[in-house]
Protein backbone atom coordinates (compact mmCIF):
# COMPACT_ATOMS: atom_id res chain seq x y z
CA UNK A 1 0.00 0.00 0.00
CA UNK A 2 1.35 3.32 -1.17
CA UNK A 3 -0.73 5.20 0.85
CA UNK A 4 0.34 3.60 3.81
CA UNK A 5 3.45 5.24 4.72
CA UNK A 6 3.47 5.04 8.21
CA UNK A 7 6.46 2.40 8.99
CA UNK A 8 5.68 -1.58 11.35
CA UNK A 9 8.55 0.09 13.20
CA UNK A 10 7.24 3.32 14.14
CA UNK A 11 3.12 1.98 14.72
CA UNK A 12 5.22 -1.02 17.02
CA UNK A 13 7.33 2.10 18.71
CA UNK A 14 4.52 4.97 18.73
CA UNK A 15 0.92 3.13 17.20
CA UNK A 16 1.09 0.35 20.17
CA UNK A 17 1.51 2.68 23.28
CA UNK A 18 -1.37 5.08 21.86
CA UNK A 19 -3.41 2.29 21.58
CA UNK A 20 -2.82 0.82 24.69
CA UNK A 21 -3.90 3.90 26.16
CA UNK A 22 -7.13 4.45 24.34
CA UNK A 23 -7.98 1.07 25.08
CA UNK A 24 -7.13 2.02 29.28
CA UNK A 25 -9.33 4.73 28.76
CA UNK A 26 -12.68 2.95 29.82
CA UNK A 27 -11.06 0.73 33.09
CA UNK A 28 -9.41 4.39 33.94
CA UNK A 29 -13.09 6.13 33.98
CA UNK A 30 -14.63 3.43 35.70
CA UNK A 31 -11.47 3.01 38.49
CA UNK A 32 -11.65 6.82 39.08
CA UNK A 33 -15.29 7.19 39.77
CA UNK A 34 -15.87 3.84 42.09
CA UNK A 35 -12.87 6.17 43.77
CA UNK A 36 -14.72 8.86 44.11
CA UNK A 37 -17.95 6.91 44.45
CA UNK A 38 -16.04 4.94 48.03
CA UNK A 39 -15.08 8.29 49.58
CA UNK A 40 -19.05 9.59 48.65
CA UNK A 41 -17.63 12.31 46.33
CA UNK A 42 -19.87 13.03 42.81
CA UNK A 43 -19.40 10.49 40.37
CA UNK A 44 -21.05 9.30 37.26
CA UNK A 45 -21.80 6.16 38.34
CA UNK A 46 -25.62 7.20 38.58
CA UNK A 47 -28.18 5.40 40.66
CA UNK A 48 -27.23 2.08 40.62
CA UNK A 49 -23.43 2.26 40.46
CA UNK A 50 -23.30 -1.72 40.35
CA UNK A 51 -25.50 -2.06 37.02
CA UNK A 52 -23.98 0.73 35.41
CA UNK A 53 -20.16 -1.20 35.80
CA UNK A 54 -21.82 -4.72 35.22
CA UNK A 55 -22.72 -3.30 32.16
CA UNK A 56 -20.59 -0.94 31.09
CA UNK A 57 -17.59 -3.35 31.32
CA UNK A 58 -19.47 -6.20 29.75
CA UNK A 59 -19.73 -3.49 27.26
CA UNK A 60 -16.28 -2.92 26.71
CA UNK A 61 -15.35 -6.38 26.55
CA UNK A 62 -17.60 -7.14 23.90
CA UNK A 63 -16.47 -4.07 21.92
CA UNK A 64 -12.48 -5.30 21.95
CA UNK A 65 -13.96 -9.04 21.43
CA UNK A 66 -15.47 -7.88 18.32
CA UNK A 67 -12.53 -5.28 17.34
CA UNK A 68 -9.95 -8.28 17.76
CA UNK A 69 -12.09 -10.21 15.27
CA UNK A 70 -12.01 -7.09 12.80
CA UNK A 71 -8.24 -6.96 12.64
CA UNK A 72 -7.85 -10.22 10.29
CA UNK A 73 -10.48 -9.48 7.74
CA UNK A 74 -9.55 -5.42 8.07
CA UNK A 75 -5.91 -6.61 7.36
CA UNK A 76 -7.47 -8.96 4.44
CA UNK A 77 -8.96 -5.62 2.87
CA UNK A 78 -6.74 -3.57 2.94
CA UNK A 79 -3.53 -6.30 2.10
CA UNK A 80 -1.63 -5.15 4.56
CA UNK A 81 -0.52 -6.86 7.07
CA UNK A 82 0.02 -3.69 9.62
CA UNK A 83 -2.91 -4.37 11.56
CA UNK A 84 -2.14 -7.41 13.09
CA UNK A 85 0.27 -5.71 14.94
CA UNK A 86 -2.21 -4.48 17.07
CA UNK A 87 -4.12 -7.59 17.43
CA UNK A 88 -3.25 -9.72 20.38
CA UNK A 89 -3.19 -6.38 22.07
CA UNK A 90 -6.41 -5.61 21.51
CA UNK A 91 -7.45 -9.64 22.63
CA UNK A 92 -6.01 -9.40 25.34
CA UNK A 93 -8.14 -5.85 26.23
CA UNK A 94 -11.00 -7.99 25.79
CA UNK A 95 -9.75 -10.58 28.35
CA UNK A 96 -9.09 -8.20 30.71
CA UNK A 97 -12.57 -6.26 30.50
CA UNK A 98 -14.25 -9.59 30.95
CA UNK A 99 -11.90 -9.64 33.98
CA UNK A 100 -13.13 -6.91 34.96
CA UNK A 101 -16.50 -7.60 33.90
CA UNK A 102 -16.60 -10.39 36.97
CA UNK A 103 -14.96 -8.33 39.41
CA UNK A 104 -17.71 -6.21 38.84
CA UNK A 105 -20.38 -8.92 39.22
CA UNK A 106 -18.64 -10.69 41.78
CA UNK A 107 -17.12 -7.85 44.21
CA UNK A 108 -19.50 -4.84 44.06
CA UNK A 109 -22.40 -6.73 42.67
CA UNK A 110 -22.67 -9.64 44.74
CA UNK A 111 -20.22 -9.16 47.71
CA UNK A 112 -18.56 -12.14 47.23
CA UNK A 113 -21.46 -14.31 48.38
CA UNK A 114 -20.04 -17.39 46.77
CA UNK A 115 -22.72 -19.73 47.12
CA UNK A 116 -25.26 -16.95 45.52
CA UNK A 117 -22.78 -17.04 42.87
CA UNK A 118 -22.59 -20.40 42.16
CA UNK A 119 -26.19 -21.23 42.20
CA UNK A 120 -26.44 -18.36 39.75
CA UNK A 121 -23.61 -19.54 37.04
CA UNK A 122 -24.98 -23.02 37.10
CA UNK A 123 -29.40 -21.40 36.98
CA UNK A 124 -29.27 -18.66 34.99
CA UNK A 125 -28.53 -19.98 31.49
CA UNK A 126 -26.92 -16.29 30.49
CA UNK A 127 -24.80 -16.43 33.18
CA UNK A 128 -23.66 -19.88 32.46
CA UNK A 129 -23.25 -18.35 28.78
CA UNK A 130 -20.91 -15.55 29.67
CA UNK A 131 -19.04 -17.52 32.05
CA UNK A 132 -18.59 -20.38 29.18
CA UNK A 133 -17.02 -17.35 27.22
CA UNK A 134 -15.23 -16.32 30.08
CA UNK A 135 -13.59 -19.88 30.31
CA UNK A 136 -13.11 -20.18 26.87
CA UNK A 137 -11.08 -16.81 26.94
CA UNK A 138 -8.77 -17.99 29.38
CA UNK A 139 -6.67 -20.28 26.75
CA UNK A 140 -6.44 -18.11 24.52
CA UNK A 141 -4.58 -14.95 26.65
CA UNK A 142 -2.51 -17.62 28.34
CA UNK A 143 -0.85 -18.79 24.77
CA UNK A 144 -0.86 -15.33 23.68
CA UNK A 145 3.18 -15.40 23.57
CA UNK A 146 5.42 -15.89 20.99
CA UNK A 147 6.86 -18.75 23.30
CA UNK A 148 3.32 -20.57 23.44
CA UNK A 149 3.46 -19.91 19.44
CA UNK A 150 6.65 -21.52 19.08
CA UNK A 151 5.82 -24.62 21.71
CA UNK A 152 2.32 -25.42 19.86
CA UNK A 153 3.30 -24.78 16.28
CA UNK A 154 2.08 -22.28 14.28
CA UNK A 155 -1.03 -24.46 12.79
CA UNK A 156 -2.49 -25.86 15.53
CA UNK A 157 -1.78 -22.36 17.45
CA UNK A 158 -4.10 -20.82 14.88
CA UNK A 159 -6.22 -23.46 15.38
CA UNK A 160 -6.95 -23.18 19.36
CA UNK A 161 -7.45 -19.81 18.77
CA UNK A 162 -10.16 -19.87 16.11
CA UNK A 163 -11.99 -20.00 19.34
CA UNK A 164 -12.23 -16.73 19.78
CA UNK A 165 -15.41 -16.66 17.35
CA UNK A 166 -17.26 -19.18 19.73
CA UNK A 167 -16.42 -17.18 22.56
CA UNK A 168 -17.71 -14.14 20.32
CA UNK A 169 -20.85 -15.82 19.47
CA UNK A 170 -21.53 -17.26 23.65
CA UNK A 171 -20.61 -13.17 24.65
CA UNK A 172 -23.21 -11.99 21.96
CA UNK A 173 -25.79 -14.75 23.02
CA UNK A 174 -25.06 -13.85 26.86
CA UNK A 175 -25.57 -10.00 25.83
CA UNK A 176 -29.38 -11.02 24.25
CA UNK A 177 -29.91 -12.95 26.65
CA UNK A 178 -30.02 -10.25 29.93
CA UNK A 179 -31.78 -7.64 28.19
CA UNK A 180 -35.62 -7.62 28.88
CA UNK A 181 -38.10 -7.05 26.34
CA UNK A 182 -37.08 -6.89 22.56
CA UNK A 183 -33.94 -4.67 22.06
CA UNK A 184 -32.23 -3.69 19.38
CA UNK A 185 -28.79 -2.58 20.56
CA UNK A 186 -27.83 -6.30 21.97
CA UNK A 187 -28.86 -6.88 18.19
CA UNK A 188 -26.65 -4.41 16.65
CA UNK A 189 -23.48 -6.45 17.96
CA UNK A 190 -24.88 -9.66 16.81
CA UNK A 191 -25.03 -8.02 13.36
CA UNK A 192 -21.35 -6.99 13.59
CA UNK A 193 -20.49 -10.53 14.86
CA UNK A 194 -22.44 -12.04 11.72
CA UNK A 195 -20.80 -9.66 9.14
CA UNK A 196 -17.30 -10.98 10.43
CA UNK A 197 -18.14 -14.69 10.43
CA UNK A 198 -19.36 -14.21 7.01
CA UNK A 199 -16.33 -12.59 5.96
CA UNK A 200 -14.31 -15.40 7.76
CA UNK A 201 -16.88 -18.05 6.38
CA UNK A 202 -15.74 -16.56 2.62
CA UNK A 203 -12.15 -16.47 3.33
CA UNK A 204 -12.53 -20.24 4.20
CA UNK A 205 -14.79 -21.57 1.67
CA UNK A 206 -12.36 -19.39 -1.00
CA UNK A 207 -9.38 -20.35 0.20
CA UNK A 208 -6.94 -22.27 -2.44
CA UNK A 209 -3.38 -22.00 -1.02
CA UNK A 210 -2.48 -22.21 2.86
CA UNK A 211 -3.24 -19.40 4.74
CA UNK A 212 -0.25 -17.20 5.43
CA UNK A 213 -1.61 -14.88 8.01
CA UNK B 1 -62.61 4.41 56.59
CA UNK B 2 -59.39 3.00 57.71
CA UNK B 3 -59.21 0.00 60.05
CA UNK B 4 -56.69 1.25 62.17
CA UNK B 5 -55.01 -1.46 62.92
CA UNK B 6 -51.47 -1.48 64.10
CA UNK B 7 -49.60 -3.29 61.23
CA UNK B 8 -45.57 -4.25 61.96
CA UNK B 9 -44.77 -2.10 59.08
CA UNK B 10 -46.27 0.79 60.13
CA UNK B 11 -44.38 3.52 62.77
CA UNK B 12 -45.48 5.53 65.48
CA UNK B 13 -46.57 8.77 64.49
CA UNK B 14 -44.09 10.24 66.22
CA UNK B 15 -40.84 8.46 64.80
CA UNK B 16 -41.65 10.31 61.70
CA UNK B 17 -40.78 13.61 59.86
CA UNK B 18 -42.67 16.09 61.46
CA UNK B 19 -45.48 17.81 59.54
CA UNK B 20 -44.04 21.37 59.26
CA UNK B 21 -40.90 20.08 58.36
CA UNK B 22 -41.99 18.36 55.93
CA UNK B 23 -44.47 21.16 55.13
CA UNK B 24 -41.54 23.74 54.81
CA UNK B 25 -39.74 21.00 52.69
CA UNK B 26 -42.69 21.49 50.61
CA UNK B 27 -42.69 25.27 50.35
CA UNK B 28 -39.26 25.86 49.82
CA UNK B 29 -39.54 23.41 46.97
CA UNK B 30 -42.36 24.99 45.60
CA UNK B 31 -40.63 28.44 45.32
CA UNK B 32 -37.41 27.06 44.01
CA UNK B 33 -39.99 25.90 41.61
CA UNK B 34 -41.37 29.22 40.85
CA UNK B 35 -38.28 30.74 40.64
CA UNK B 36 -36.87 28.13 38.48
CA UNK B 37 -39.73 28.83 35.99
CA UNK B 38 -39.15 32.85 36.38
CA UNK B 39 -35.52 32.26 34.82
CA UNK B 40 -36.25 29.51 32.87
CA UNK B 41 -35.45 30.94 29.07
CA UNK B 42 -37.70 30.23 25.87
CA UNK B 43 -36.10 27.20 24.23
CA UNK B 44 -36.62 24.18 22.62
CA UNK B 45 -36.62 22.30 25.84
CA UNK B 46 -39.48 24.92 27.31
CA UNK B 47 -41.42 21.94 27.91
CA UNK B 48 -38.28 20.36 29.67
CA UNK B 49 -39.20 22.84 32.42
CA UNK B 50 -43.04 21.57 33.40
CA UNK B 51 -43.43 23.54 36.65
CA UNK B 52 -44.66 20.36 38.83
CA UNK B 53 -47.82 22.40 40.59
CA UNK B 54 -47.65 21.47 44.93
CA UNK B 55 -50.03 18.80 46.35
CA UNK B 56 -52.36 19.05 49.31
CA UNK B 57 -53.00 15.91 50.44
CA UNK B 58 -53.51 14.08 54.41
CA UNK B 59 -51.14 12.22 55.79
CA UNK B 60 -51.71 8.67 56.15
CA UNK B 61 -51.04 6.06 58.55
CA UNK B 62 -49.45 4.74 55.85
CA UNK B 63 -45.65 5.49 56.15
CA UNK B 64 -42.84 4.32 56.88
CA UNK B 65 -39.34 4.89 59.09
CA UNK B 66 -37.35 3.50 56.46
CA UNK B 67 -35.25 6.92 54.88
CA UNK B 68 -37.29 8.13 51.43
CA UNK B 69 -35.08 7.21 48.45
CA UNK B 70 -33.84 10.78 47.21
CA UNK B 71 -36.11 12.79 44.48
CA UNK B 72 -33.71 12.63 42.42
CA UNK B 73 -33.23 8.88 42.08
CA UNK B 74 -36.68 8.57 41.89
CA UNK B 75 -37.62 10.77 39.36
CA UNK B 76 -34.24 9.69 37.13
CA UNK B 77 -33.92 6.21 37.42
CA UNK B 78 -36.85 4.98 35.98
CA UNK B 79 -38.36 1.97 33.85
CA UNK B 80 -40.66 3.43 31.51
CA UNK B 81 -39.81 1.54 28.14
CA UNK B 82 -42.38 4.38 26.32
CA UNK B 83 -39.40 6.98 26.86
CA UNK B 84 -36.41 4.33 26.30
CA UNK B 85 -34.88 1.17 27.42
CA UNK B 86 -32.27 2.85 29.49
CA UNK B 87 -32.88 3.89 32.76
CA UNK B 88 -32.03 7.95 32.62
CA UNK B 89 -34.13 7.66 29.28
CA UNK B 90 -37.37 8.75 30.80
CA UNK B 91 -35.62 11.54 32.52
CA UNK B 92 -34.60 12.50 29.10
CA UNK B 93 -37.54 12.22 26.98
CA UNK B 94 -40.69 12.53 28.96
CA UNK B 95 -40.62 15.87 28.63
CA UNK B 96 -42.86 15.13 25.20
CA UNK B 97 -45.76 13.55 27.24
CA UNK B 98 -48.51 16.13 27.48
CA UNK B 99 -50.10 15.16 30.68
CA UNK B 100 -52.75 17.79 30.72
CA UNK B 101 -55.64 18.16 29.65
CA UNK B 102 -56.07 14.18 30.34
CA UNK B 103 -59.08 11.73 30.10
CA UNK B 104 -59.28 8.11 30.73
CA UNK B 105 -61.96 6.12 29.31
CA UNK B 106 -63.69 3.98 30.93
CA UNK B 107 -65.87 0.60 29.50
CA UNK B 108 -66.46 -3.01 30.28
CA UNK B 109 -68.44 -4.22 33.02
CA UNK B 110 -69.44 -0.97 34.39
CA UNK B 111 -72.62 0.58 35.09
CA UNK B 112 -70.93 4.17 34.53
CA UNK B 113 -68.55 4.09 31.20
CA UNK B 114 -67.51 6.67 29.48
CA UNK B 115 -64.51 9.50 29.16
CA UNK B 116 -63.81 10.68 32.13
CA UNK B 117 -62.00 14.07 32.56
CA UNK B 118 -58.77 13.27 34.96
CA UNK B 119 -60.81 15.40 37.89
CA UNK B 120 -64.11 13.66 37.46
CA UNK B 121 -62.27 10.32 38.16
CA UNK B 122 -59.80 11.38 41.16
CA UNK B 123 -60.67 13.71 43.77
CA UNK B 124 -58.20 16.29 44.04
CA UNK B 125 -59.97 17.06 47.61
CA UNK B 126 -58.83 13.62 48.92
CA UNK B 127 -55.50 13.13 47.95
CA UNK B 128 -53.43 11.29 50.53
CA UNK B 129 -49.86 11.01 51.65
CA UNK B 130 -48.54 7.57 51.69
CA UNK B 131 -45.41 5.99 51.33
CA UNK B 132 -44.41 2.46 49.81
CA UNK B 133 -41.56 0.73 49.04
CA UNK B 134 -40.95 -0.07 45.47
CA UNK B 135 -39.65 -3.28 44.85
CA UNK B 136 -38.55 -3.94 40.86
CA UNK B 137 -38.44 -7.31 39.06
CA UNK B 138 -34.68 -6.14 38.87
CA UNK B 139 -33.99 -6.81 42.09
CA UNK B 140 -33.66 -3.21 42.80
CA UNK B 141 -36.06 -1.06 45.35
CA UNK B 142 -36.65 2.57 46.23
CA UNK B 143 -39.04 4.27 49.16
CA UNK B 144 -41.65 7.20 47.59
CA UNK B 145 -43.86 9.22 49.21
CA UNK B 146 -46.46 9.19 46.81
CA UNK B 147 -49.86 10.83 46.66
CA UNK B 148 -53.28 10.01 45.47
CA UNK B 149 -56.23 8.12 46.37
CA UNK B 150 -57.14 4.76 46.91
CA UNK B 151 -58.30 2.49 43.23
CA UNK B 152 -61.12 1.64 45.14
CA UNK B 153 -62.47 4.78 45.39
CA UNK B 154 -62.58 5.83 42.14
CA UNK B 155 -63.99 2.09 41.07
CA UNK B 156 -66.89 3.23 43.40
CA UNK B 157 -67.66 6.00 40.76
CA UNK B 158 -67.57 3.96 37.84
CA UNK B 159 -69.94 1.08 39.76
CA UNK B 160 -68.27 -2.36 38.16
CA UNK B 161 -71.18 -4.77 37.93
CA UNK B 162 -71.12 -8.04 39.72
CA UNK B 163 -69.63 -9.76 36.62
CA UNK B 164 -66.64 -7.57 36.94
CA UNK B 165 -63.39 -9.93 38.09
CA UNK B 166 -61.21 -8.16 36.61
CA UNK B 167 -59.50 -4.46 35.98
CA UNK B 168 -57.68 -3.84 32.85
CA UNK B 169 -55.41 -0.67 32.62
CA UNK B 170 -53.85 0.51 29.67
CA UNK B 171 -50.61 3.24 29.24
CA UNK B 172 -51.26 6.16 26.42
CA UNK B 173 -49.29 4.71 22.83
CA UNK B 174 -48.66 8.15 21.08
CA UNK B 175 -45.72 7.77 18.77
CA UNK B 176 -45.71 11.97 18.65
CA UNK B 177 -45.17 11.70 22.59
CA UNK B 178 -43.37 8.49 23.15
CA UNK B 179 -40.25 8.00 20.79
CA UNK B 180 -39.73 4.43 22.69
CA UNK B 181 -42.61 3.43 20.88
CA UNK B 182 -40.63 3.30 17.51
CA UNK B 183 -39.07 -0.15 19.13
CA UNK B 184 -41.14 -3.09 19.48
CA UNK B 185 -39.38 -4.07 22.60
CA UNK B 186 -43.53 -4.68 23.83
CA UNK B 187 -46.78 -4.82 22.01
CA UNK B 188 -47.94 -1.60 22.51
CA UNK B 189 -49.92 -0.05 23.91
CA UNK B 190 -48.60 -1.12 27.31
CA UNK B 191 -51.33 -3.13 29.22
CA UNK B 192 -51.47 -4.69 33.19
CA UNK B 193 -54.46 -6.11 35.15
CA UNK B 194 -55.48 -6.95 38.14
CA UNK B 195 -57.88 -9.08 39.91
CA UNK B 196 -60.67 -7.34 41.33
CA UNK B 197 -59.92 -7.58 44.98
CA UNK B 198 -56.63 -6.55 44.67
CA UNK B 199 -57.89 -3.97 42.70
CA UNK B 200 -60.31 -3.17 45.67
CA UNK B 201 -57.61 -3.49 48.55
CA UNK B 202 -56.85 -0.41 50.01
CA UNK B 203 -53.41 -0.74 49.41
CA UNK B 204 -53.62 -0.16 45.84
CA UNK B 205 -53.19 3.57 45.09
CA UNK B 206 -53.87 5.56 42.19
CA UNK B 207 -51.26 8.33 42.25
CA UNK B 208 -50.83 11.30 40.95
CA UNK B 209 -48.22 12.94 42.89
CA UNK B 210 -44.56 12.08 44.36
CA UNK B 211 -42.57 14.15 46.35
CA UNK B 212 -45.37 16.70 47.61
CA UNK B 213 -45.78 17.78 44.38
CA UNK B 214 -47.80 16.62 40.84
CA UNK B 215 -46.30 13.53 39.42
CA UNK B 216 -43.55 14.16 36.82
CA UNK B 217 -43.70 12.62 33.62
CA UNK B 218 -41.17 10.19 33.63
CA UNK B 219 -42.98 8.85 36.77
CA UNK B 220 -46.03 8.34 34.83
CA UNK B 221 -48.28 11.35 34.95
CA UNK B 222 -50.70 12.27 35.00
CA UNK B 223 -52.13 8.93 36.86
CA UNK B 224 -50.66 5.44 37.67
CA UNK B 225 -51.47 2.85 39.38
CA UNK B 226 -49.26 1.79 42.60
CA UNK B 227 -49.36 -1.71 43.96
CA UNK B 228 -46.58 -2.06 46.46
CA UNK B 229 -46.40 -5.90 46.92
CA UNK B 230 -46.25 -6.54 43.22
CA UNK B 231 -43.11 -6.04 40.72
CA UNK B 232 -42.85 -2.66 39.73
CA UNK B 233 -43.99 -3.42 36.19
CA UNK B 234 -47.58 -3.69 37.48
CA UNK B 235 -47.96 -0.28 38.74
CA UNK B 236 -48.85 1.07 35.18
CA UNK B 237 -47.83 4.52 34.28
CA UNK B 238 -50.06 7.38 32.16
CA UNK B 239 -53.19 5.22 32.21
CA UNK B 240 -55.81 6.21 29.63
CA UNK B 241 -58.24 3.15 29.55
CA UNK B 242 -59.43 1.71 32.75
CA UNK B 243 -61.62 -1.56 31.77
CA UNK B 244 -63.55 -3.82 33.79
CA UNK B 245 -64.10 -7.69 32.30
CA UNK B 246 -65.03 -11.32 33.19
CA UNK B 247 -61.65 -12.85 31.93
CA UNK B 248 -58.15 -12.43 33.13
CA UNK B 249 -56.86 -9.83 30.71
CA UNK B 250 -53.87 -10.11 28.59
CA UNK B 251 -50.97 -8.21 30.58
CA UNK B 252 -47.77 -6.65 28.51
CA UNK B 253 -44.80 -8.35 30.28
CA UNK B 254 -46.97 -11.70 30.51
CA UNK B 255 -47.81 -11.63 26.76
CA UNK B 256 -43.76 -10.81 26.22
CA UNK B 257 -42.36 -13.57 28.55
CA UNK B 258 -45.13 -15.45 30.09
CA UNK B 259 -42.57 -17.73 32.01
CA UNK B 260 -41.00 -14.89 33.35
CA UNK B 261 -43.53 -12.65 34.11
CA UNK B 262 -46.99 -13.90 35.70
CA UNK B 263 -50.03 -12.16 36.23
CA UNK B 264 -49.83 -11.75 39.74
CA UNK B 265 -46.21 -10.80 39.93
CA UNK B 266 -46.14 -10.98 43.91
CA UNK B 267 -42.80 -9.96 45.24
CA UNK B 268 -41.55 -13.57 46.66
CA UNK B 269 -38.03 -14.02 47.58
CA UNK B 270 -39.15 -17.96 47.38
CA UNK B 271 -39.80 -17.75 44.03
CA UNK B 272 -37.19 -16.44 41.17
CA UNK B 273 -37.03 -15.04 38.10
CA UNK B 274 -35.57 -17.42 35.38
CA UNK B 275 -32.92 -15.16 35.28
CA UNK B 276 -32.02 -14.09 38.63
CA UNK B 277 -32.40 -14.78 41.91
CA UNK B 278 -35.66 -12.62 43.62
CA UNK B 279 -34.10 -13.64 47.19
CA UNK B 280 -32.46 -10.21 47.63
CA UNK B 281 -32.43 -6.50 46.34
CA UNK B 282 -30.50 -2.95 46.24
CA UNK B 283 -31.73 -0.57 48.15
CA UNK B 284 -31.07 2.34 45.67
CA UNK B 285 -28.48 4.51 47.13
CA UNK B 286 -26.99 1.61 49.47
CA UNK B 287 -23.90 -0.57 48.87
CA UNK B 288 -25.05 -3.67 49.57
CA UNK B 289 -27.86 -5.67 49.19
CA UNK B 290 -30.81 -6.82 51.34
CA UNK B 291 -33.35 -9.64 51.56
CA UNK B 292 -36.34 -9.32 49.82
CA UNK B 293 -39.83 -9.71 51.80
CA UNK B 294 -42.57 -11.45 50.78
CA UNK B 295 -45.40 -9.15 49.67
CA UNK B 296 -42.65 -6.55 49.91
CA UNK B 297 -43.53 -6.27 53.74
CA UNK B 298 -47.07 -5.44 52.81
CA UNK B 299 -48.45 -9.69 53.87
CA UNK B 300 -50.20 -8.72 56.18
CA UNK B 301 -52.64 -6.19 54.22
CA UNK B 302 -52.73 -8.72 51.33
CA UNK B 303 -51.41 -12.19 52.07
CA UNK B 304 -55.36 -13.37 52.51
CA UNK B 305 -55.87 -12.45 49.16
CA UNK B 306 -53.70 -15.90 48.07
CA UNK B 307 -54.89 -18.17 50.92
CA UNK B 308 -54.66 -21.72 49.26
CA UNK B 309 -53.40 -20.58 46.06
CA UNK B 310 -50.03 -22.23 45.23
CA UNK B 311 -48.06 -18.92 44.63
CA UNK B 312 -45.18 -20.98 42.58
CA UNK B 313 -47.35 -22.03 40.22
CA UNK B 314 -48.92 -18.49 40.09
CA UNK B 315 -45.83 -16.59 40.02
Amino acid sequence: MTNFSVSANDLRRFGKPLVFALMMVPALWLAWNWWQAFQYLPNDLGFNPQETSNRFTGDWALRFLLLSLAITPLSKTIRSSKPILFRRMIGLFAFFYVCLHITSYVWLDMLFDWSELWADVLKRIYITVGFSAFLLLIPLAVTSTKGWIKRLGARSWQGLHKAVYLAGVLAVVHFIMMRKGFQIEPLIYAGILLLLLGFRLRSVLGRRAPQRT
Amino acid sequence: MLIKRKETWQESENSVTGETAYLNRRTVLAGAAAIGAAVAAPSVFAQRDRVLGPLAARPTDYRSTESLTPEAAVTQYNNYYEFGTGKGDPYENAWRLQPKPWSVTVDGLVDKPGTYALEDLVDFNALEDRIYRLRCVEAWSMVVPWIGVSLASVLKKIEPQSGAKYVRFETLADREQMPGLRWPVLDWPYTEGLRIDEAMNDLTLLAVGLYGKEIPNQNGAPLRLVVPWKYGFKSIKSIVRISLTDKQPGTSWNISAPREYGFYSNVNPEVDHPRWSQRRERRIGEFGRRETQKFNGYGEMVADLYAGMDLRANY
